[in-house]
């Protein structure tokens, strides 16, 4: 497996007047309230541990009060860990001395806040220029850098605007550019969306998505939303009272739930916006073009087909040709290439099912599914989609799938 | 009977003060012509041009922070001031005042942006403060007298203690009210202390530093009547002579003398701490 970029072990925070006790009492697995009763401490954060890829949205999410925004701080120090380790390119921020964690923070670590936290007194250019500014770099060179971030976020224009006169989804883009004008390697995003309307929330995540293709940053993304998560997060991580219950992919953790919290917290979700293609793709006969129609209306009888998908030396699709047409084309001396449908609509392995509804409904025939090299990979039968949105397991299918 | 003994305060206060007049006279010396020097310097400088001149410029000045309202009750105030004859005093209280809010703001501010850093230093500054605006002001010009003598300056020391602790108070107070976000913000982008304060804090915290200036401004001009008892000469003077001569007229002359320039004091700091936000 790759390097991490963040290694974060058995981090641990404790608010409150006896820290050394409550983790003495945490050490003999008491739970949150048991210590909060006994020693009147808090468990922030109990023994957190986690790996953070280069290039990877890693989600935290739980409710109020699960210490993900806790959590998020102490990867830079904002709060100080009661103990553990966090590693971020093999260096412990915890052991660091005030002036090192300072060049961290300026290089390295750049944070999104919930409520934006923008300077009010600054303007727009001023605000994105503060990381490089407490930096003392010139002046130029900075607005030259904060103006290019600005756009990154579609920002232009509104350089010398006041916060105040933005609406919430352009002062969280001005969070952003912020963030991202010392070109860190970290973003932190802490509910960078969750102060957002709906719609301006999700315009906000395929943006950040649409970001994340070009800059590829290491970003750990807090949310309480659980449809956010799924929607950005490659891997999430859900905490329950300061422990991490389950770390994996959003499809590891809706078919399979670590316990039975983090099977309530998934319950209500809609899976067709977490299961994706690959899901409930099943294999497809083929066949290469060069073959003659006799050849293909062979084949459906033998498989009990009413379709065939024909391919070229490279298994890319070119169409699909019917057995009806087949038996045609032999009776008026037809190629399959005369026969073949080849306006289909295709989906990726990646796509979700609430994306492939409309494309499903506009063809009768089943959905090819074609991977970034053009290559076929399957078929979507209605069946499969609905078999899995009822919940059914959906192994099966997965299996067939070369 | 008493169960104990008197505890003699007063003779160790008047030994500590002895000791104090004693060994740091020089010191006292060279504070009292330090103030004498300044005070005079804004004395002549104010009583340089002609009243009507200054008359303008006040004008001006109160029409360029505030609304044109306040620039007419400062032209016809300051116009009424002439007319009565009280020009040269007024100038006087003026300049004893500016000199106490210079004082209060050059030691207040670090004072107030000190306490705001730390909070043992606010637990040691706060009962100070309480103790300076509480403590009658009549009790800290004697010491006063002892020390700096009589006239201007020993009136600008009581008026500095008692006029100092709202800049104090409401720096230290301005600086802890910017929102915990913003400076989790300028934290987590590698701002030094130094920075925090002079980028975020500082500056967030202008307007309600104003509101302290402005509260020292109003509590030293409250000051110039018990200054005028350790002889420092103004409006206060002659508000004092008055009430010893049983004078009702010229008593109510000066003393709307300085309600005038209370008013046009407060309007015009107010309005610049507005407009600087």
């Amino acid at each position: 497996m790759e390097k991490a970029k963040i290694t974060v072990k058995d981090v641990t925070k404790i608010f409150g007047k006896s820290p050394k006790h409550a983790t003495k009492l945490l050490d003999q697995g008491k739970s949150k309230s048991e210590i909060l009763k006994e020693t009147g401490n808090t468990v922030g954060v109990n023994r957190a541990s986690f790996d953070v890829y280069p290039g990877e949205i890693f989600v935290i999410m739980g409710l109020s009060g699960s210490g993900k925004s806790t959590l998020v701080r102490l990867l830079n120090r904002l709060i100080e860990p009661t103990s553990g380790q966090v590693l971020i390119d093999d260096e412990d921020i915890v052991r660091m001395k005030p002036e090192q964690l300072r060049d961290v923070r300026r290089k390295k670590l750049s944070m999104v806040f919930q409520r934006f936290a923008l300077f009010p007194h600054k303007t727009v250019l001023e605000n994105t220029e503060y990381g490089l500014e407490v930096q003392n770099i010139s002046k130029e060179k900075r607005s030259g850098k904060a103006q290019e971030s600005l756009e990154l976020v579609g920002l232009k224009g509104y350089e010398k605007s006041y916060p105040s006169e933005l609406s919430g989804g352009m002062q969280q883009r001005v969070g952003l550019a912020r963030a991202l004008a010392n070109d860190p390697d970290v973003l932190l995003m802490d509910e960078a969306f969750s102060a957002l309307d709906p719609l301006i929330r999700k315009d906000m995540q395929d943006e950040l998505l649409e970001l994340q293709e070009s800059m590829e940053k290491t970003i750990v993304f807090i949310t309480h939303d659980l449809d956010e998560a799924l929607r950005i997060g490659d891997r999430i991580a859900l905490m329950k009272d300061g422990s991490i219950v389950q770390i994996g992919t959003p499809e590891e953790i809706m078919t399979n739930p670590a316990n039975d919290y983090v099977e309530r917290f998934v319950e209500d979700v809609d899976l067709s916006k977490v299961l994706t293609a690959s899901h409930v793709m099943k294999r497809a006969e083929t066949l290469r073009a060069d073959r003659g129609p006799r050849v293909a209306l062979q084949l459906m009888r033998e498989q009990k087909l009413s379709s065939l998908y024909i391919v070229d030396k490279k298994q890319k699709l070119i169409g699909v040709i019917t057995a009806d047409d087949a038996a045609k084309a032999i009776e008026e001396k037809k190629e399959i290439t005369d026969i073949l449908i080849t306006d289909l609509p295709t989906v990726t392995p990646d796509t979700l099912l609430t994306d492939m509804f409309v494309k499903m409904a506009s063809s009768s025939l089943p959905l090819p599914v074609i991977d970034e090299n053009d290559k076929f990979k399957g078929i979507i039968v209605r069946g499969a989609v609905i078999g899995a949105l009822a919940g059914n397991e959906t192994e099966s299918a997965k299996g067939e799938v070369s | 009977m008493q169960l104990f003994p008197k505890i003699p305060l007063a003779d160790w206060v008047d030994s500590f003060v002895d000791m104090l007049t004693d060994n740091l006279e020089p010191v006292f010396d060279g504070i009292t012509s330090g103030i004498d020097w300044f005070v005079e310097g804004i004395v002549s400088i104010l009583a340089f041009p002609p009243a009507l001149v200054l008359i303008a410029i006040f004008t001006i000045l109160a029409w360029w922070s505030s609304r044109w309202p306040v620039a007419i009750f400062t032209l016809l105030g300051l116009l009424l001031i002439d007319n009565l004859g009280y020009w040269d005093p007024t100038i006087e209280t003026l300049a004893l005042v500016l000199t106490s809010v210079i004082i209060s703001i050059i030691l207040g501010v670090p004072l107030g942006i000190w306490a705001s850093q730390s909070d043992r230093v606010r637990g040691i500054i706060t009962p100070v403060l309480d103790f300076m605006q509480t403590m009658p002001a009549f009790v800290y010009l004697i010491p006063a007298i002892l020390f700096f003598g009589i006239g201007m300056v020993p009136g600008i020391i009581a008026s500095v203690i008692f006029a100092m602790p709202p800049t104090i108070r409401l720096t230290n107070l301005g600086i802890r009210q910017v929102p915990e976000d913003l400076i989790e913000a300028s934290n987590a982008f590698g701002s030094t202390t130094k920075q925090k304060l002079i980028k975020v804090q500082l500056p967030l915290a202008t307007p309600t530093i104003m509101a302290g200036i402005n509260q020292s401004i109003m509590l030293s001009l409250s000051m110039v009547v018990i200054a005028s008892l350790v002889g420092a000469p103004g409006l206060g003077a002659d508000v004092y002579r008055a009430v010893t001569q049983i004078k009702v007229g010229i008593g109510f002359e000066a003393g709307l003398a300085i309600v005038i320039l209370a008013i046009m004091l407060d309007r015009i700091s107010q309005n610049i701490g507005k407009t600087k936000n």
